[in-house]
């Protein structure tokens, strides 16, 4: 078994999934239909990424370890996904800004695993690497809507790039896993999705007549488990059929 | 998912005998009637108020399901059954765009449903507070749409039936995906097999409900049907149900809620089919009328999501308007 490649899979399969269960908390209730239709497809293209990184995960740890076992039978510090990706929906603004903030990471992120020295990793980005794309668009034309659509709605999108912001650096935060597994060219270097990053957001931002804020304390620790209070509302409802009838086929 | 068609419609004409015996001489050859033709003003509303309460059901149907996407128990589960909810909303977009063909707008149909005056179909008016129940509406409730839907893709309005096309493809699958659902559960343990138990306890009279009063009580049904915007009589449609389903359950392993169910062979013409039980028509019409445990749940959940998504689709508009301007300054320039 190979620990860190294990571990960053891990990372990016709880990213996945943790942003796929917020975004799956709209469905009915979004703001037109368009979007019910649309909320639903981003998250199905998330939780599709999160199994097959948990499928992977647990084949490299070789301890019969499913997607299931992997997803729902954790204790909250086991799980790894970055702090961004579980913060409340809120509201719309939020909700976008949020994915647009993932996506463009995401984007590069993909494009870079190509090229993997792993095949299968190679296989997840190739397919990976579309939806993203296409996240950026949906994502980024609804903070350009907000951002130059009404005061309030202007207002509401400032706030959520203030709130949201302090998040950002976390995402090219590279765990001592991550960079054993870069190191071996299995996964890419977080780090080196920096420019393109900022290159996305700042051509959104323009557009959106936005600012983009100085953090002067970024926000870390979901690597390590070290979650906010949300996160454990949110392990209750995603955990509450394996935890209350532990052992059964669904 | 369906609406409990036509409970309160005014099929009442006002045209000249000779119009209307034109347009019943088209119906009875088979054409489809499209948009632009010329038709009787009871058709049209009666498939305005129709397809309304149709796409309606598809939109607050999405509620039950939704209640249990972030707690479905596998990852599979979770995206079948995002994907299936998601279904359901393309299926609202469908119907609200073959009702604007009629001259209505999404808006007026939305405001219609929020303000009550719009029915949807009541089976959405019971809670899921279990799994098992995303199982039970997969199986019986897209299961009784289907028997519904299917005479509807030979509807003589055509964008309707044309919607219906690919609507019933869908809900095939669906009710399979919820057959699926209880595969599991029945194949699982003592938990799992009485929570399918209590599941379809609670939603098999529900589901006979879906096909509406009995064709006595039907009051427009026969207008409907001389206008073959409806093929089968509500009774017909419960029936055929029944006779599918019930061996469904047998191969559960699931009892039917229904202690005067019995095998009847001389019924449906030497056929056989399944003499039953009689439904709660008091329970049917409380529901119907709002009293249901959920009905006021579900309008105030719809009314929330558009109340609270007010301020996007204003920035939307503000922001396309401030575009088009731009453009326009810009050629002008």
């Amino acid at each position: 078994m190979s620990a860190p490649l294990f571990n960053a899979l891990l990372e990016l399969a709880d990213d996945h999934l943790i942003l796929g269960h917020r975004v799956s908390e709209w469905c009915g209730h979004a703001p037109l239909l368009e979007e019910d239709l649309a909320m639903p497809n981003m998250a199905l293209d998330m939780i599709g990424a999160a199994r097959s990184l948990y499928t992977y995960a647990g084949e490299i740890e070789g301890e019969g370890r499913d997607e299931d076992q992997l997803a729902y039978l954790r204790y909250d510090r086991d799980y790894k996904n970055c702090l961004l990706v579980e913060r409340p929906n809120e509201d719309f603004a939020h909700t976008m800004l949020k994915q647009l903030y993932f996506a463009a990471f995401m984007h590069p992120y993909w494009e870079a695993a190509l090229q993997s020295s792993d095949e299968t990793v190679r296989g997840i980005a190739g397919k990976s690497v579309k939806e993203v794309a296409y996240h950026i668009r949906h994502a980024g034309e609804w903070v350009v809507r907000l951002g130059d659509g009404t005061e309030e709605s202007a207002q509401r999108m400032q706030a959520a790039v203030t709130e949201l912001h302090p998040y950002v650096e976390e995402l090219f935060h590279m765990s001592a896993d991550a960079q054993a597994a870069a190191d071996t060219g299995a996964l890419p270097d977080r780090e080196a999705m920096r420019t393109q990053w900022t290159n996305t957001i700042s051509n959104v931002f323009d557009q959106a007549k936005l600012t983009m804020p100085e953090v002067e304390y970024p926000q870390l620790g979901g690597r390590t488990g070290h979650h906010g209070e949300e996160m454990g509302h949110l392990l209750s409802d995603l955990q509450y059929m394996q935890r209350a009838y532990p052992n059964m086929s669904w | 998912m369906y609406s409990q068609g036509l409970i309160g419609a005014d099929g009442a004409t006002e045209e000249t005998e000779e119009f209307l015996a034109k347009f019943q001489a088209r119906i009875d050859r088979e054409e489809k009637i499209e948009p632009n033709d010329a038709m009787p003003n009871g058709y049209r509303k009666t498939l305005v108020r129709q397809i309304g309460q149709h796409a309606h059901s598809e939109i607050v149907g999405m509620l039950p399901e939704g209640n249990w996407i972030t707690r479905a128990p596998s990852l599979r589960r979770k995206a079948a059954l995002l994907a299936k909810v998601q279904d359901e909303g393309g299926h609202g977009l469908y119907l609200y765009s073959a009702a604007e063909t009629l001259g209505v707008t999404r808006e007026q149909m939305t405001e219609e449903l929020l303000s009550g005056k719009a029915k949807y179909s009541s089976i959405f008016n019971y809670p899921t507070p279990t799994w098992a129940d995303i199982g039970t509406i997969g199986w019986l409730v897209d299961g009784a749409a289907i028997m519904n839907q299917i005479p509807l893709c030979r509807c003589s309005y055509g964008p309707y039936a044309r919607a219906m096309i690919r609507v019933c493809k869908e809900e095939s699958f669906h009710q399979r995906q919820g057959y699926e659902i209880l595969i599991s559960l029945c194949n699982g343990t003592e938990e799992q097999k009485q929570m399918a138990q209590d599941s379809i306890n609670r939603w098999w009279w529900p589901s006979l409900m879906m096909f509406g009063p009995h064709d006595a009580e039907s009051s427009h049904s026969e207008q409907s049907m001389k206008w073959k915007i409806k093929r089968f009589s509500n009774d017909e449609l419960r029936q055929k149900f029944i006779d599918a389903t019930v061996p469904q359950a047998e191969y559960l392993g699931l009892t039917v809620p229904d202690p005067e169910l019995k095998w009847n062979p001389e019924k449906n013409g030497g056929k056989g089919g399944y003499d039953h039980g009689e439904i709660d028509w008091d329970e049917f019409w409380r529901v119907v009328k709002g009293h249901g445990k959920m009905n006021r749940d579900r309008i105030k959940d719809r009314k929330k999501a558009w109340d609270d998504g007010a301020w996007v689709r204003e920035a939307a508009l503000a922001h396309a308007e401030k575009r088009a301007a731009r453009q326009t300054q810009h050629a002008a320039e």
